[in-house]
């Protein structure tokens, strides 16, 4: 098979001895299995219940997590070594790739190792790894804010009955997200996604005593399995398509050489995406994030805002030859995915204005900016997508944990802005600078962390011809701008509306909230092209069976407008927020003018889809149609066997009375029990009963030798 | 050892035989003798199972072993033929599992009337018959034992039954015969068209001769035979009603082993010995397999009754077994197996977990239950295992079954409308959702929230000592297969491709 990666690119001949972490990298997600394993058995018995077993496993997890990146890295300069030595040889290098298409650049094959797990019928699955830019990258990420959500549970979590069974699912997930992360396969990842599915669950419905608890962890679970249809076929259909092989590089070259035509990559491609609408809440199926916000606060930053929620991203980035080849990127124009990733910006955005919890207004948040991501993927910006990704998770992790901080301190465990919160800037100083440091980088203000990743994804959308995405994108920063401001004023200034005692969190708190600040401000830097950093472009962009995306100058212009209409929208809504009072005409303008209570109440039922899931489609099956099933059931398929034992002693009888006078009371004794009075099952086995199926044999057997002796 | 060899299959058939004449021989009073008689009868027929595991040759898996060929009834060809291959070993070593279970978790779980020693004798008899249908190689040898089950099994749903013992015992009853009834013909047709009984040789001949037309006219007793027994919609209707009234221990042996006797008999009998009969029939079976997995879960979402909900689950996952048999191809045969022995492991634990539940509340009531994550953690919790293997989660034996037998709908063998069979594949998928769905609101129902009112000073007991021995091997064996599934694919592999390899 001819592979894009051996047409276009030419191998480094140079063998170098792969780094010992990295082809070994499944130890990570096994010692988070091992810890799940300790804390399931042993956590109660232990002093802490458990968290002395999690945290130095997951604190493991990131030296070695950090480890990989060093080596990586180191690996990647070793292998370039030559060209001109280093990151700037391979950055001349990624450019090039595009300019000269292709020529010249350089093939780094991802570190693999695997073995046959089973085999069957000319079906083979292997179990393996696959180390990367990309992989190390989400190695660090997850186990960094996995260890911080760790160390603020001791705290957050203290008094909780079930912080065993916490800690256990923490290490559970923790496992499985990366497997996910480090597979080489389909399959495997199919597993990992399952699995990570599971303890959101879990932990959504950690306080199952509540009924909308358990609804939260259902609708999330049901809602993402529904995309799950997408994710099984989409392995299924690449699986056949690549020539049968799970195995990720093997399809993303496939895919990119349009093996088997373009129409299957299309239907590929499709149902992946199906499955990324589910797991990273893209619309329509985004409805069940922010119910998931009824698991505890730590959960809400690790699972569905920094992680989990992303793995549908993730898919989209490993597999992106096959949404290159299905979606045809590379033409620009309109594709499904950008456009479902711009739709999601918009009307996730929009919902953040009208949300009074605050883990709401940062859950609807999520959504957009994922949609900021899937839009990334769709108009070809790899490396800004997962920029993103990587950015996001800090200040939305820190956003979240910030909340947590606040319900936790501040607000006496509500997350109501409105009613129990306000003015607390003063109470609790490090969670306010803290939040509104993570705020600033989700509103894109430079140089934070939010503001380099969206505008790799702006210029990158535009300089690749998909200008109306980059205009999405800037009204998209302009409402995060906005919702944003209204959730920091609501929260901490004015007057302070609640009825407890604010003060600062404990350290175990603030720490990982002050680590979170840190990434947020300096994370951007990673990959600031106009600085001349592009160590996303270098390391984590990958240089094997990977499509020529284009990596974009830095415009001037272009973050200069986004910059500007971002520092608008937060003066506009300062204004409106803080001036209120002189602000007369504008108040109650949705009790006065129908248009914008429309729109209001329009928002305020989340454009009615939660209505038309759960009592339309859910309310549907469960209803009517499995009580329609359930009635056709009983009464017309059971109809045939019980008409049958009606009829046939019916008949029986009749037979009785006109051929065997003699008999007919020995018959009739017997089939009268079968009406009347009890008389032992045994006897009536004797009687009635059994000449019922005898009969029954009887016909069977005489209609089937009749057509048997016809057919010969 | 060459003993052992010629004599394994003989004792791990007949010796719950023996057993069961020393049951009859111990008199009624005497409950514990009972008890221990039947247990190390159980336990001795697993050791034979265990040397049989132990001493069969993996890298020979394809073809038969431990045979027997014996003259039997000479007048109509009949012979004692038994043997093991790598199709039957999985499910000849659940059975004898189940068994060893169901006598355990009966120690002190006798439904009313009780009498244990009657109950046992069943079990006992149901083992033989079990056992027996999985290594038989004659067809009249595979009839016989086919049928042995069908008694006992009537007279526990009929004696130790619920309320509507009567009806449901009947019905399964009446169902079952009328299948093995049409099936006995197509036996009997073989036999005149073919010349023999014994299945290696009738699998060999690949439907020799027979007209087309004929195939297909006997492929439809042999269809009926074991579209009843799996169940299949629309012949499925004996098994709620079966499930519903019969005791926890009945409803277990009959999921986990008496519905493979049907999936069981297609891969065994109606695939190989009428390949052109199958290729005409497998788009309807897909089709019927298709619709049994979306109706299945249909009804699942209708019920009240937690035990009914568990029945009709039997339904749906039995037409994911069915779809992958449908495909004709090794892989899917392969996935149906795979699903045969993991719905035996899930479905038996999820049963012998809403019989305890049953037992502590007196309700399967699912409205009335409730917070069974408070009153009795544990039993809770594998609830919510079996609930997660049994919707087909990654890592648990459930996925292995299911995943694989959707995958090979994409690919049907050679002949196979694709599109059909893909469209079933789409609805298959579909049937995950649902399958989700009726789970967990199940376990939401049953296990969330706060114990009712009527149950909150009601004493409930957690899982004892005799569910743990019970239970344990099949949780360890569901999370055993779902991680490394290679143990079973390992084994049916090469049987399956030296007889439908092509």
């Amino acid at each position: 098979m001819v592979t894009i990666a051996e047409t276009v690119t030419t191998e480094v001949a140079k063998v170098v001895d792969e780094p010992w972490l990295l082809s070994h990298a499944w130890i990570i997600p096994a010692l988070m299995a091992l810890s799940f394993v300790l804390i399931l058995f042993f956590g109660r018995r232990l002093p802490k219940r458990g968290a002395e077993i999690g945290i130095p496993a997951v604190v493991a997890a990131f030296v070695m997590s950090c480890v990989a990146v060093v080596q990586w890295v180191q690996h990647v300069d070793e292998l370039v070594e030559g060209e001109g030595g280093g990151g700037e040889a391979l950055r001349r290098l990624g450019r090039s790739f595009v300019a000269a298409g292709g020529e010249g650049a350089i093939s780094i094959r991802p570190i693999t190792d695997s073995f046959t797990w089973w085999s069957n019928g000319l079906v083979k699955f292997d179990i393996g790894i696959q180390i990367d830019g990309l992989a190390v990258m989400m190695l660090f990420v997850v186990t960094l804010i996995s260890m911080l959500v760790h160390i603020y549970s001791t705290a957050y979590m203290e008094h909780d009955e079930r912080y065993t069974h916490f800690y256990a699912a923490l290490s559970l997930f923790t496992a499985s997200m990366l497997v996910l992360v480090i597979a080489d396969n389909s399959l495997m990842l199919l597993s990992g996604w399952e699995l990570v599915g599971l303890c959101s669950f879990m932990l959504i419905g950690h306080w199952w005593e509540e009924k909308p608890n358990t609804n939260a962890a259902l609708k999330a679970f049901l809602t993402t399995r529904t995309g799950d249809i997408g994710l099984l076929l989409g392995v299924i259909v690449t699986f056949f398509a690549a020539g049968r092989t799970f195995n990720i590089v093997e399809i993303n070259e496939a895919a990119l050489a349009g093996k088997g035509g373009h129409t299957v990559w299309l239907i590929g491609a499709s149902l992946l995406l199906l499955g990324i609408i589910g797991k990273s809440g893209q619309f329509p199926l985004h409805t069940w994030l922010p119910d998931a916000m009824a698991g505890p606060t730590p959960v809400s930053a690790l699972i569905h805002a920094a992680t989990m929620v992303v793995a549908g991203v993730y898919l989209g980035a490993r597999m992106y030859g096959v949404f290159w080849q299905g979606f045809s990127i590379a033409d620009g124009g309109m594709n499904a995915m950008a456009i479902i990733g711009a739709i999601t910006i918009i009307v996730g955005a929009c919902l953040a204005f009208v949300q009074n919890d605050i883990k709401k207004v940062l859950a609807y948040s999520t959504i957009s900016q994922l949609g900021y991501m899937v839009l990334g993927l769709g108009v070809g910006a790899w490396v800004g997508a997962i920029f993103h990704l990587f950015t996001h998770a800090f200040f939305k992790a820190l956003l979240f944990l910030g909340a947590g901080s606040i319900s936790h301190s501040g607000s006496h465990h509500s997350f109501d802005m409105r009613k129990d919160m306000g003015g607390l800037r003063k109470f609790m100083p490090i969670t306010f600078v803290t939040f509104m440091i993570g705020s600033l980088a989700l509103a894109g203000i430079a140089p934070l962390a939010g503001f380099w990743s969206k505008d790799e994804i702006l210029a990158t959308a535009g300089q690749s011809g998909f200008h109306f995405f980059q205009i999405v994108g800037i009204i998209g920063a302009v409402l995060t701008a906005a919702y944003m401001t209204r959730c920091v004023y609501l929260t901490f200034f004015g007057e302070y509306r609640g009825h407890g005692h604010p003060h600062e969190s404990p350290k175990a708190i603030t720490v990982p909230l002050i680590v979170l600040a840190v990434f947020s401000v300096l994370a951007g830097f990673a990959n600031a092209a106009v600085l001349g950093i592009e160590k996303f472009v270098e390391y984590v962009e990958p240089r094997y069976a990977f499509p020529p995306v284009i990596i974009p100058e830095f415009e001037t212009t272009l973050a200069a407008v986004s910059v500007m209409v971002v520092l608008a929208s937060i003066g506009v809504a300062s204004a409106l927020w803080f001036r209120r009072e002189e602000l007369g005409p504008l108040r109650g303008l949705t009790e006065r003018n129908a248009l914008a209570r429309a729109g209001y109440t329009f928002l305020v039922n989340k454009y009615y889809l939660d209505d038309l899931y759960t009592d339309g489609v859910v309310a549907g099956v469960k209803g009517p149609l499995a009580r329609a099933t359930y009635w056709f059931n009983q009464n017309v398929i059971d109809a045939v066997p019980n008409g049958l034992g009606r009829i046939v002693p019916m008949l029986g009888r009749s037979l009785y009375d006109h051929v065997d006078q003699g008999t007919v009371d020995a018959a009739y004794n017997g089939l009268a029990k079968e009406t009347g009075q009890a008389g032992g099952l045994l006897r009536r086995l004797q009687s009635g009963q059994v000449q019922r199926y005898a009969l029954l044999i009887v016909f069977a057997i005489a209609i089937f030798s009749i057509a048997l002796m016809l057919a010969r | 050892m060459n003993w052992f060899d010629s004599w394994a299959l003989t004792l791990a058939v007949f010796l719950p035989a023996v057993g069961l004449v020393l049951v009859l021989a111990t008199p009624k009073a005497q409950e514990q003798t009972v008890k221990v008689i039947a247990l190390l009868t159980t336990l001795v027929t697993a050791g034979v199972g265990v040397g049989i595991l132990a001493r069969f040759d993996y890298n020979a898996s394809g073809r038969l072993q431990f045979v027997v060929n014996k003259e039997w009834i000479n007048v109509i060809d009949a012979r004692y033929h038994l043997g093991v291959d790598g199709i039957a070993l999985p499910m000849f070593a659940l059975s004898m599992l189940i068994t060893i279970l169901a006598v355990v978790y009966s120690w002190n779980h006798f439904p009313e009337p009780h009498n244990p020693k009657a109950f046992l004798a069943l079990i006992l008899i149901l083992e033989v018959g079990m056992n027996g249908t999985f290594v038989a190689q004659d067809l009249i040898l595979f009839f016989i034992f086919f049928e042995v089950v069908l008694l006992p099994m009537f007279f526990m749903i009929g004696v130790w039954g619920g309320p509507n013992r009567e009806y449901a015992s009947i019905k399964f009853f009446l169902f079952t015969l009328f299948g093995s009834a049409l099936m006995l013909l197509s036996f009997l047709a073989l036999y005149f068209k073919l010349g023999t009984f014994q299945i290696p040789a009738l699998a060999a001949l690949h439907g020799g001769e027979i007209a087309h037309g004929t195939q297909v006219l006997m492929f439809g007793g042999l269809f009926l035979g074991f579209a009843i027994k799996v169940p299949m919609f629309p012949f499925h209707t004996w098994l709620p009603d079966a499930h519903t009234e019969a005791p926890t221990v009945g409803s277990v042996i009959l999921a986990a082993v008496l519905l493979k006797l049907g999936t069981f008999g297609f891969v065994r009998i109606a695939l190989p010995i009428l390949p052109e009969g199958a290729e005409t029939w497998a788009p309807w079976i897909g089709l019927l397999a298709a619709i049994g997995i979306i109706y299945g879960a249909l009804a699942c979402l209708a019920q009240t009754d937690m035990k009914r909900l568990i029945a009709f689950s039997s339904v749906a996952h039995m037409g994911f077994v069915m779809l992958g048999i449908a495909t004709l191809t090794t892989f899917g045969i392969n996935a149906a197996i795979f699903g045969m022995v993991a719905h035996g492991l899930i479905t038996g634990l999820l049963f012998f977990v809403a019989g305890s539940v049953q037992h502590q509340y007196h309700t399967r009531e699912m409205s009335r239950l409730g917070g069974l994550l408070k009153s009795a953690p544990h039993m809770g919790w594998i609830l919510g295992f079996a609930a997660m293997a049994s919707l087909g989660l990654p890592g648990l034996a459930g996925f292995w079954g299911e995943f694989p037998a959707i995958l090979a709908a994409y690919d049907p063998a050679p002949g196979l409308s694709v599109t059909a069979f893909r469209t079933y594949m789409v609805i298959a998928a579909v049937g995950t959702v649902l399958a989700a769905g009726y789970l967990l609101w199940m376990y939401q129902r049953v296990a969330f929230g706060l114990p009712k009112p009527e149950f909150e000073d009601a004493h409930i007991h957690d899982v004892g000592p005799a569910e743990w021995i019970a239970w344990t091997p099949l949780i360890l064996l569901t999370v055993l297969l779902g991680v490394y599934p290679q143990i079973i694919f390992g084994v049916t592999d090469r049987a399956v491709t030296r007889i439908f390899g092509g």
